[in-house]
Protein backbone atom coordinates (compact mmCIF):
# COMPACT_ATOMS: atom_id res chain seq x y z
CA UNK A 1 0.00 0.00 0.00
CA UNK A 2 1.31 3.39 -0.87
CA UNK A 3 -0.72 6.63 -0.11
CA UNK A 4 -0.78 9.25 -2.40
CA UNK A 5 1.20 11.63 -0.96
CA UNK A 6 3.85 8.99 -0.17
CA UNK A 7 3.70 7.93 -3.98
CA UNK A 8 4.47 11.40 -5.48
CA UNK A 9 7.52 12.02 -3.30
CA UNK A 10 8.36 8.08 -4.74
CA UNK A 11 7.76 9.80 -7.78
CA UNK A 12 9.98 12.82 -7.85
CA UNK A 13 12.73 10.79 -5.55
CA UNK A 14 13.55 8.69 -8.71
CA UNK A 15 13.85 11.27 -10.82
CA UNK A 16 16.08 13.22 -8.59
CA UNK A 17 17.74 10.17 -8.52
CA UNK A 18 17.81 9.27 -12.08
CA UNK A 19 19.51 13.25 -12.33
CA UNK A 20 22.84 12.28 -10.14
CA UNK A 21 24.13 10.07 -12.73
CA UNK A 22 24.54 13.09 -15.19
CA UNK A 23 25.76 14.94 -12.09
CA UNK A 24 28.37 12.31 -11.18
CA UNK A 25 29.46 12.79 -15.28
CA UNK A 26 29.79 16.06 -15.01
CA UNK A 27 31.76 15.48 -11.60
CA UNK A 28 33.66 12.82 -13.36
CA UNK A 29 33.98 14.70 -16.43
CA UNK A 30 35.68 17.89 -15.14
CA UNK A 31 38.35 16.32 -12.97
CA UNK A 32 39.38 14.26 -16.35
CA UNK A 33 41.66 15.47 -18.88
CA UNK A 34 40.03 17.56 -21.93
CA UNK A 35 40.65 14.85 -24.15
CA UNK A 36 38.97 12.27 -22.09
CA UNK A 37 35.59 14.00 -20.89
CA UNK A 38 33.39 12.20 -23.48
CA UNK A 39 34.59 8.83 -22.97
CA UNK A 40 33.98 9.62 -18.99
CA UNK A 41 30.21 11.03 -19.66
CA UNK A 42 29.74 7.99 -22.37
CA UNK A 43 30.73 5.77 -19.01
CA UNK A 44 28.40 7.09 -17.08
CA UNK A 45 25.02 7.64 -19.27
CA UNK A 46 25.68 3.97 -20.51
CA UNK A 47 25.09 2.83 -17.05
CA UNK A 48 21.00 4.60 -17.80
CA UNK A 49 21.03 3.07 -20.62
CA UNK A 50 21.77 -0.24 -20.05
CA UNK A 51 20.60 -0.63 -16.32
CA UNK A 52 16.90 0.03 -16.26
CA UNK A 53 16.29 -2.44 -19.38
CA UNK A 54 17.93 -5.08 -17.27
CA UNK A 55 16.32 -3.92 -14.06
CA UNK A 56 12.80 -4.01 -15.62
CA UNK A 57 13.60 -7.34 -16.94
CA UNK A 58 15.16 -9.57 -13.87
CA UNK A 59 17.17 -7.28 -11.61
CA UNK A 60 14.61 -6.41 -9.79
CA UNK A 61 12.71 -9.65 -9.73
CA UNK A 62 16.35 -10.89 -8.48
CA UNK A 63 17.16 -8.60 -5.83
CA UNK A 64 13.52 -8.37 -4.77
CA UNK A 65 10.73 -10.98 -5.18
CA UNK A 66 9.75 -12.39 -2.95
CA UNK A 67 11.41 -10.45 -0.39
CA UNK A 68 11.47 -13.24 2.18
CA UNK A 69 14.55 -15.03 0.69
CA UNK A 70 17.81 -14.78 2.26
CA UNK A 71 20.12 -15.15 -0.81
CA UNK A 72 18.75 -14.17 -3.51
CA UNK A 73 15.34 -13.46 -5.59
CA UNK A 74 13.63 -14.90 -8.42
CA UNK A 75 12.34 -15.12 -11.53
CA UNK A 76 8.94 -14.75 -10.91
CA UNK A 77 8.61 -11.21 -11.56
CA UNK A 78 10.27 -11.45 -14.92
CA UNK A 79 9.67 -8.49 -17.31
CA UNK A 80 7.74 -7.38 -14.45
CA UNK A 81 5.34 -10.19 -15.29
CA UNK A 82 3.13 -10.61 -12.07
CA UNK A 83 2.50 -7.04 -11.81
CA UNK A 84 -1.29 -7.66 -13.28
CA UNK A 85 -2.76 -4.23 -12.73
CA UNK A 86 -0.99 -0.88 -11.84
CA UNK A 87 -2.98 -0.88 -8.86
CA UNK A 88 -2.12 2.10 -6.39
CA UNK A 89 0.95 2.40 -8.13
CA UNK A 90 2.99 1.95 -5.01
CA UNK A 91 4.91 -1.31 -6.35
CA UNK A 92 5.92 0.33 -9.78
CA UNK A 93 7.28 3.33 -8.21
CA UNK A 94 9.49 1.12 -5.70
CA UNK A 95 10.38 -0.60 -8.88
CA UNK A 96 11.52 2.72 -10.74
CA UNK A 97 13.09 4.09 -7.57
CA UNK A 98 15.30 1.44 -7.31
CA UNK A 99 16.22 1.10 -11.15
CA UNK A 100 17.59 4.29 -10.44
CA UNK A 101 19.83 2.89 -7.92
CA UNK A 102 21.11 0.73 -9.70
CA UNK A 103 21.59 2.69 -12.35
CA UNK A 104 24.08 5.13 -10.90
CA UNK A 105 26.03 1.99 -8.09
CA UNK A 106 28.36 0.73 -11.62
CA UNK A 107 28.76 3.97 -12.40
CA UNK A 108 30.45 4.88 -9.59
CA UNK A 109 33.00 2.26 -10.45
CA UNK A 110 33.91 4.59 -13.75
CA UNK A 111 35.41 7.67 -12.01
CA UNK A 112 38.50 5.08 -11.07
CA UNK A 113 38.76 3.41 -14.05
CA UNK A 114 38.77 7.16 -16.19
CA UNK A 115 41.41 7.03 -19.26
CA UNK A 116 42.23 3.85 -19.80
CA UNK A 117 39.65 1.29 -19.99
CA UNK A 118 38.03 0.11 -23.45
CA UNK A 119 34.47 1.66 -23.83
CA UNK A 120 33.36 -2.53 -25.15
CA UNK A 121 34.50 -3.83 -21.70
CA UNK A 122 33.19 -1.68 -20.10
CA UNK A 123 29.82 -2.34 -21.72
CA UNK A 124 29.98 -5.77 -20.74
CA UNK A 125 31.17 -5.07 -17.15
CA UNK A 126 28.48 -3.43 -16.29
CA UNK A 127 25.58 -5.41 -16.94
CA UNK A 128 27.98 -8.78 -15.23
CA UNK A 129 28.61 -6.58 -12.28
CA UNK A 130 25.19 -5.66 -12.18
CA UNK A 131 23.55 -9.55 -11.66
CA UNK A 132 26.73 -10.98 -10.00
CA UNK A 133 27.47 -7.92 -7.56
CA UNK A 134 24.96 -5.50 -6.85
CA UNK A 135 22.12 -7.97 -6.96
CA UNK A 136 22.96 -10.42 -4.43
CA UNK A 137 24.46 -7.65 -1.71
CA UNK A 138 21.16 -5.35 -2.44
CA UNK A 139 19.35 -8.51 -1.79
CA UNK A 140 21.46 -9.81 1.26
CA UNK A 141 21.07 -6.30 2.82
CA UNK A 142 17.72 -5.45 1.58
CA UNK A 143 14.86 -8.33 2.88
CA UNK A 144 18.00 -11.17 3.12
CA UNK A 145 19.93 -12.58 5.39
CA UNK A 146 22.34 -9.56 6.32
CA UNK A 147 19.02 -7.71 6.98
CA UNK A 148 17.65 -10.08 9.07
CA UNK A 149 20.25 -10.25 11.42
CA UNK A 150 19.44 -6.32 11.83
CA UNK A 151 22.17 -4.36 10.36
CA UNK A 152 21.21 -1.56 8.71
CA UNK A 153 21.62 0.76 5.87
CA UNK A 154 19.00 2.90 5.13
CA UNK A 155 19.94 4.34 1.49
CA UNK A 156 22.80 2.23 0.73
CA UNK A 157 25.62 2.98 1.91
CA UNK A 158 27.25 -0.73 1.87
CA UNK A 159 25.06 -1.98 -1.01
CA UNK A 160 25.90 1.57 -2.73
CA UNK A 161 28.82 2.81 -1.70
CA UNK A 162 31.42 0.78 -0.23
CA UNK A 163 30.17 -1.80 -2.44
CA UNK A 164 31.25 0.68 -5.90
CA UNK A 165 34.36 2.09 -3.98
CA UNK A 166 36.11 -1.53 -3.28
CA UNK A 167 35.28 -2.88 -6.50
CA UNK A 168 36.74 0.30 -8.11
CA UNK A 169 40.00 -0.65 -6.08
CA UNK A 170 39.78 -4.32 -7.80
CA UNK A 171 39.18 -2.98 -11.06
CA UNK A 172 42.04 -0.63 -10.88
CA UNK A 173 44.21 -3.59 -10.33
CA UNK A 174 43.54 -5.42 -12.93
CA UNK A 175 43.26 -2.56 -15.48
CA UNK A 176 46.94 -1.63 -14.46
CA UNK A 177 48.29 2.30 -14.44
CA UNK A 178 47.93 5.12 -16.54
CA UNK A 179 50.50 5.48 -19.07
CA UNK A 180 50.25 8.92 -19.14
CA UNK A 181 50.82 11.15 -16.10
CA UNK A 182 47.86 12.31 -14.41
CA UNK A 183 46.73 15.81 -15.42
CA UNK A 184 44.66 18.41 -13.09
CA UNK A 185 40.84 18.73 -13.54
CA UNK A 186 40.36 20.07 -17.21
CA UNK A 187 37.14 22.08 -16.16
CA UNK A 188 36.67 22.73 -12.58
CA UNK A 189 33.34 25.07 -13.16
CA UNK A 190 31.92 21.16 -14.40
CA UNK A 191 33.42 19.46 -11.31
CA UNK A 192 31.12 22.29 -8.92
CA UNK A 193 27.86 21.68 -10.92
CA UNK A 194 28.18 18.13 -11.07
CA UNK A 195 28.29 18.55 -7.45
CA UNK A 196 25.32 20.70 -7.10
CA UNK A 197 23.38 18.05 -9.52
CA UNK A 198 24.46 15.03 -7.16
CA UNK A 199 23.56 17.19 -4.14
CA UNK A 200 20.25 18.04 -5.06
CA UNK A 201 19.43 14.60 -6.57
CA UNK A 202 20.94 13.16 -3.33
CA UNK A 203 17.67 14.67 -1.31
CA UNK A 204 15.67 12.24 -3.61
CA UNK A 205 18.23 9.36 -2.96
CA UNK A 206 18.05 9.25 1.10
CA UNK A 207 15.04 10.99 1.96
CA UNK A 208 13.11 9.07 -0.92
CA UNK A 209 14.23 6.06 0.55
CA UNK A 210 11.54 6.24 3.28
CA UNK A 211 9.48 5.42 0.42
CA UNK A 212 6.67 7.41 2.05
CA UNK A 213 6.07 10.94 2.73
CA UNK A 214 6.75 11.19 6.41
CA UNK A 215 8.67 12.26 9.34
CA UNK A 216 11.65 9.56 8.89
CA UNK A 217 11.68 11.40 4.85
CA UNK A 218 11.77 14.61 6.52
CA UNK A 219 14.98 13.77 9.25
CA UNK A 220 16.81 12.14 6.40
CA UNK A 221 16.49 15.15 4.32
CA UNK A 222 17.69 17.24 7.02
CA UNK A 223 20.28 14.85 7.59
CA UNK A 224 21.45 15.14 3.63
CA UNK A 225 21.54 18.78 3.89
CA UNK A 226 23.33 18.79 6.66
CA UNK A 227 26.34 16.47 6.40
CA UNK A 228 26.94 17.57 2.98
CA UNK A 229 27.48 21.26 4.46
CA UNK A 230 29.85 19.78 7.36
CA UNK A 231 31.80 17.38 5.37
CA UNK A 232 32.33 20.13 2.80
CA UNK A 233 33.20 22.16 5.14
CA UNK A 234 35.67 19.79 7.30
CA UNK A 235 37.65 18.70 3.74
CA UNK A 236 38.48 23.24 3.06
CA UNK A 237 39.49 23.04 6.75
CA UNK A 238 42.15 20.21 6.69
CA UNK A 239 43.72 21.21 3.37
CA UNK A 240 43.83 24.94 4.18
CA UNK A 241 45.47 23.85 7.47
CA UNK A 242 47.86 21.23 5.82
CA UNK A 243 48.41 22.85 2.48
CA UNK A 244 47.58 26.40 2.82
CA UNK A 245 44.70 27.20 0.63
CA UNK A 246 41.19 26.43 0.57
CA UNK A 247 40.22 24.73 -2.85
CA UNK A 248 36.93 24.55 -4.79
CA UNK A 249 37.89 20.64 -5.60
CA UNK A 250 38.19 19.90 -1.24
CA UNK A 251 34.98 21.74 -0.82
CA UNK A 252 33.26 19.67 -4.11
CA UNK A 253 35.05 16.43 -2.55
CA UNK A 254 34.08 17.20 0.77
CA UNK A 255 29.96 17.95 -0.26
CA UNK A 256 30.31 14.30 -1.85
CA UNK A 257 31.85 12.75 1.33
CA UNK A 258 29.47 13.61 3.69
CA UNK A 259 26.58 12.68 1.34
CA UNK A 260 28.05 9.52 0.83
CA UNK A 261 29.09 8.71 4.58
CA UNK A 262 25.03 10.33 5.68
CA UNK A 263 23.48 7.80 2.98
CA UNK A 264 23.07 4.45 5.49
CA UNK A 265 22.52 6.22 8.32
CA UNK A 266 19.94 9.27 6.78
CA UNK A 267 17.04 7.35 8.38
CA UNK A 268 18.26 6.50 11.40
CA UNK A 269 19.95 9.39 13.08
CA UNK A 270 18.69 12.46 14.18
CA UNK A 271 19.93 15.92 16.02
CA UNK A 272 23.78 16.67 16.03
CA UNK A 273 24.68 13.40 14.49
CA UNK A 274 24.06 14.32 10.61
CA UNK A 275 26.58 16.91 11.61
CA UNK A 276 29.44 14.77 13.21
CA UNK A 277 29.06 12.12 10.19
CA UNK A 278 29.92 14.88 8.09
CA UNK A 279 32.36 16.24 10.01
CA UNK A 280 34.13 12.91 10.25
CA UNK A 281 33.89 11.70 6.94
CA UNK A 282 35.02 15.26 5.72
CA UNK A 283 38.72 14.94 7.76
CA UNK A 284 38.80 11.19 7.19
CA UNK A 285 38.14 11.17 3.26
CA UNK A 286 40.49 13.85 2.69
CA UNK A 287 43.44 11.98 4.15
CA UNK A 288 42.25 8.99 2.69
CA UNK A 289 42.21 10.48 -1.07
CA UNK A 290 46.51 10.56 -0.61
CA UNK A 291 46.50 7.07 0.35
CA UNK A 292 46.60 5.79 -3.44
CA UNK A 293 49.74 7.85 -4.01
CA UNK A 294 51.36 6.20 -1.45
CA UNK A 295 50.33 2.68 -2.08
CA UNK A 296 50.61 3.21 -5.82
CA UNK A 297 47.21 2.10 -7.25
CA UNK A 298 45.54 4.26 -9.81
CA UNK A 299 42.11 4.92 -8.85
CA UNK A 300 41.62 8.02 -11.34
CA UNK A 301 39.21 10.14 -9.19
CA UNK A 302 39.41 9.24 -6.34
CA UNK A 303 36.34 6.55 -6.07
CA UNK A 304 37.85 4.52 -2.95
CA UNK A 305 38.82 7.15 -0.93
CA UNK A 306 35.79 9.22 -1.44
CA UNK A 307 32.94 6.61 -1.90
CA UNK A 308 34.61 3.46 -0.39
CA UNK A 309 36.05 5.20 2.80
CA UNK A 310 33.08 7.62 2.94
CA UNK A 311 30.21 4.83 2.91
CA UNK A 312 32.69 2.50 5.64
CA UNK A 313 32.81 5.77 7.82
CA UNK A 314 28.88 6.51 7.80
CA UNK A 315 27.58 2.98 8.19
CA UNK A 316 30.12 1.96 10.92
CA UNK A 317 29.04 5.13 12.68
CA UNK A 318 25.40 3.86 12.43
CA UNK A 319 26.24 1.55 15.39
CA UNK A 320 26.88 4.78 17.73
CA UNK A 321 24.20 7.45 16.58
CA UNK A 322 21.16 4.72 15.82
CA UNK A 323 18.36 6.58 17.21
CA UNK A 324 15.30 4.25 17.00
CA UNK A 325 13.27 6.66 19.58
CA UNK A 326 13.20 9.84 17.56
CA UNK A 327 11.72 7.61 14.95
CA UNK A 328 9.04 5.63 17.02
CA UNK A 329 10.71 2.50 15.07
CA UNK A 330 11.93 -0.68 15.56
CA UNK A 331 15.26 -0.66 14.40
CA UNK A 332 18.31 -1.01 16.86
CA UNK A 333 19.63 1.68 19.20
CA UNK A 334 23.32 2.62 18.31
CA UNK A 335 25.85 3.04 21.62
CA UNK A 336 25.22 6.49 22.09
CA UNK A 337 21.63 5.99 22.77
CA UNK A 338 21.22 3.16 24.96
CA UNK A 339 21.95 0.41 22.59
CA UNK A 340 24.84 -2.19 22.95
CA UNK A 341 27.77 -3.45 20.60
CA UNK A 342 25.14 -5.35 19.16
CA UNK A 343 24.59 -2.98 16.40
CA UNK A 344 28.07 -1.50 15.51
CA UNK A 345 29.12 -5.46 15.15
CA UNK A 346 26.27 -6.23 12.72
CA UNK A 347 27.29 -3.29 10.85
CA UNK A 348 30.99 -4.34 10.65
CA UNK A 349 29.78 -7.71 9.69
CA UNK A 350 27.55 -6.89 6.92
CA UNK A 351 30.03 -4.59 5.31
CA UNK A 352 32.90 -7.44 5.70
CA UNK A 353 30.73 -9.69 3.40
CA UNK A 354 29.96 -7.22 0.98
CA UNK A 355 33.93 -5.55 0.68
CA UNK A 356 34.54 -9.01 0.31
CA UNK A 357 32.25 -10.61 -2.01
CA UNK A 358 32.43 -7.66 -4.33
CA UNK A 359 36.11 -7.27 -4.43
CA UNK A 360 36.72 -11.02 -5.15
CA UNK A 361 33.68 -11.06 -8.11
CA UNK A 362 34.65 -7.59 -9.66
CA UNK A 363 38.04 -8.77 -10.05
CA UNK A 364 37.59 -12.09 -11.54
CA UNK A 365 35.16 -10.07 -13.86
CA UNK A 366 37.69 -7.85 -15.24
CA UNK A 367 40.46 -10.39 -15.72
CA UNK A 368 37.68 -12.99 -17.35
CA UNK A 369 37.10 -9.93 -19.59
CA UNK A 370 40.47 -9.08 -19.83
CA UNK A 371 41.19 -12.80 -21.34
CA UNK A 372 38.52 -12.65 -23.36
CA UNK A 373 38.28 -9.15 -24.87
CA UNK A 374 40.91 -6.87 -23.18
CA UNK A 375 39.86 -4.28 -20.85
CA UNK A 376 42.90 -1.75 -21.78
CA UNK A 377 42.93 0.44 -24.34
CA UNK A 378 46.20 0.70 -26.91
CA UNK A 379 48.61 3.08 -25.70
CA UNK A 380 48.01 5.10 -28.58
CA UNK A 381 44.63 5.75 -27.64
CA UNK A 382 45.53 6.72 -24.19
CA UNK A 383 47.77 9.25 -25.87
CA UNK A 384 45.32 10.83 -28.55
CA UNK A 385 42.64 10.87 -25.53
CA UNK A 386 39.92 8.43 -25.84
CA UNK A 387 36.83 10.70 -27.08
CA UNK A 388 38.85 10.95 -30.12
CA UNK A 389 39.96 7.34 -30.11
CA UNK A 390 36.94 5.52 -29.08
CA UNK A 391 33.84 7.52 -30.12
CA UNK A 392 35.32 9.58 -32.92
CA UNK A 393 33.87 12.63 -31.12
CA UNK A 394 35.29 16.21 -29.62
CA UNK A 395 34.24 17.70 -26.52
CA UNK A 396 35.29 21.48 -27.29
CA UNK A 397 35.09 22.51 -30.95
CA UNK A 398 36.72 25.59 -31.28
CA UNK B 1 56.27 47.33 -44.32
CA UNK B 2 56.65 46.00 -40.94
CA UNK B 3 54.77 42.76 -39.17
CA UNK B 4 54.67 43.84 -35.83
CA UNK B 5 54.04 40.85 -33.15
CA UNK B 6 53.45 41.25 -29.41
CA UNK B 7 52.70 38.65 -26.52
CA UNK B 8 50.90 40.29 -24.05
CA UNK B 9 49.07 39.42 -20.89
CA UNK B 10 45.36 38.42 -21.75
CA UNK B 11 43.78 40.80 -19.41
CA UNK B 12 45.93 43.64 -21.16
CA UNK B 13 43.80 42.93 -24.74
CA UNK B 14 41.43 45.71 -24.46
CA UNK B 15 43.39 48.26 -22.96
CA UNK B 16 46.35 47.31 -25.94
CA UNK B 17 43.50 47.10 -28.32
CA UNK B 18 41.96 51.02 -27.34
CA UNK B 19 45.32 52.29 -27.77
CA UNK B 20 46.17 51.04 -30.98
CA UNK B 21 42.89 52.21 -32.15
CA UNK B 22 43.68 55.63 -30.88
CA UNK B 23 46.62 55.93 -33.35
CA UNK B 24 44.89 54.71 -36.03
CA UNK B 25 45.87 51.24 -36.69
CA UNK B 26 43.16 49.64 -38.68
CA UNK B 27 43.29 46.28 -37.95
CA UNK B 28 45.17 43.64 -35.93
CA UNK B 29 44.93 39.75 -35.40
CA UNK B 30 44.50 38.09 -32.12
CA UNK B 31 45.02 34.82 -31.02
CA UNK B 32 45.27 32.72 -26.99
CA UNK B 33 48.70 31.12 -26.87
CA UNK B 34 50.59 29.32 -24.73
CA UNK B 35 54.32 29.53 -23.79
CA UNK B 36 56.69 30.30 -20.84
CA UNK B 37 59.14 32.46 -20.02
CA UNK B 38 61.18 34.47 -17.50
CA UNK B 39 58.01 34.53 -15.73
CA UNK B 40 57.85 30.94 -15.30
CA UNK B 41 55.10 28.96 -14.07
CA UNK B 42 53.18 27.52 -11.14
CA UNK B 43 51.83 24.25 -8.68
CA UNK B 44 48.17 23.66 -8.67
CA UNK B 45 47.07 21.50 -5.48
CA UNK B 46 44.44 19.08 -6.22
CA UNK B 47 43.16 16.74 -3.31
CA UNK B 48 46.74 17.03 -2.01
CA UNK B 49 48.23 15.87 -5.72
CA UNK B 50 50.65 18.63 -7.16
CA UNK B 51 50.75 19.52 -11.13
CA UNK B 52 53.24 21.80 -12.25
CA UNK B 53 51.42 24.26 -14.62
CA UNK B 54 54.33 25.29 -16.91
CA UNK B 55 52.66 26.95 -19.85
CA UNK B 56 50.76 30.17 -19.07
CA UNK B 57 47.99 31.81 -20.96
CA UNK B 58 49.27 35.19 -23.28
CA UNK B 59 47.61 36.99 -26.47
CA UNK B 60 49.69 37.44 -29.46
CA UNK B 61 48.89 40.50 -31.25
CA UNK B 62 50.14 40.33 -35.18
CA UNK B 63 49.76 43.86 -37.67
CA UNK B 64 51.27 44.30 -40.50
CA UNK B 65 51.94 48.37 -40.72
CA UNK B 66 53.73 51.23 -43.08
CA UNK B 67 57.60 50.89 -41.96
CA UNK B 68 57.68 55.03 -40.52
CA UNK B 69 54.87 54.13 -38.09
CA UNK B 70 56.35 50.90 -36.89
CA UNK B 71 58.60 52.36 -34.03
CA UNK B 72 55.53 54.60 -32.81
CA UNK B 73 53.21 51.72 -32.41
CA UNK B 74 55.82 49.86 -30.65
CA UNK B 75 56.23 52.48 -28.18
CA UNK B 76 52.29 52.50 -27.93
CA UNK B 77 52.38 48.41 -27.29
CA UNK B 78 55.27 48.60 -24.59
CA UNK B 79 53.43 51.52 -22.77
CA UNK B 80 49.72 50.19 -23.04
CA UNK B 81 50.72 46.10 -22.34
CA UNK B 82 53.14 47.17 -19.48
CA UNK B 83 52.42 46.33 -15.67
CA UNK B 84 55.84 46.81 -14.09
CA UNK B 85 55.89 42.72 -13.05
CA UNK B 86 57.54 39.81 -14.86
CA UNK B 87 55.31 38.41 -17.84
CA UNK B 88 54.44 41.80 -19.29
CA UNK B 89 55.39 40.15 -22.78
CA UNK B 90 57.73 40.95 -25.42
CA UNK B 91 56.92 43.07 -28.80
CA UNK B 92 59.19 42.49 -31.93
CA UNK B 93 59.54 43.86 -35.20
CA UNK B 94 60.08 41.72 -38.84
CA UNK B 95 60.67 42.94 -42.22
CA UNK B 96 57.48 42.22 -44.40
CA UNK B 97 58.44 41.55 -48.59
CA UNK B 98 54.64 41.62 -49.76
CA UNK B 99 51.18 42.54 -48.65
CA UNK B 100 47.89 41.42 -50.60
CA UNK B 101 44.61 42.70 -49.83
CA UNK B 102 42.78 39.73 -51.40
CA UNK B 103 39.22 41.96 -51.70
CA UNK B 104 40.86 43.91 -54.24
CA UNK B 105 43.95 42.87 -54.97
CA UNK B 106 45.46 46.23 -53.56
CA UNK B 107 49.06 45.71 -52.55
CA UNK B 108 52.13 47.30 -50.53
CA UNK B 109 51.02 50.35 -48.77
CA UNK B 110 47.35 50.40 -49.86
CA UNK B 111 46.52 47.02 -48.71
CA UNK B 112 47.42 48.08 -45.31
Amino acid sequence: MMEPAGLTWVLISSALVLFMTPGLAFFYGGMDRRRNVLNMLMMNFYCILAVPVLWMLAGYSLAQVPFENDWLGSLDAFALGDLKTAGDGGTLATIAFLGMFAAITPALISGAVAGRMKFAAWAVFVPLWLFIVYVPIFKWLYGGWLGQRGSLDFAGGTAIHVNAGIAALAAVFVLGRRKVDPAPPHSMPLVMIGTGILWFGWFGFNAGSALNANGQAAQAFMNTFLAGAAAGLAWVVTEWIRAGRPTNLGAASGIVAGLVAVTPAAGYVSGIAPIIIGLVAGVVCSLAVRLKSKLRYDDALDVVGVHFVGGLVGSLLIGFFANPKFFEAEFTAGLFYGGDSGLLVEQLIANVVAIVWSFVLTFVIMKVLDVVMGVRVEEQAEVTGLDLALHLETAYHD
Amino acid sequence: MKLITAIIKPFKLDVVKDALKAVNITGITVSEVRGFGRQGGHVETYRGAEYKVDFIPKVRLEMVVDDPAADAVVDVIVKSAGSGNIGDGKVWVTDVSRVVRIRTGEEGRDAI
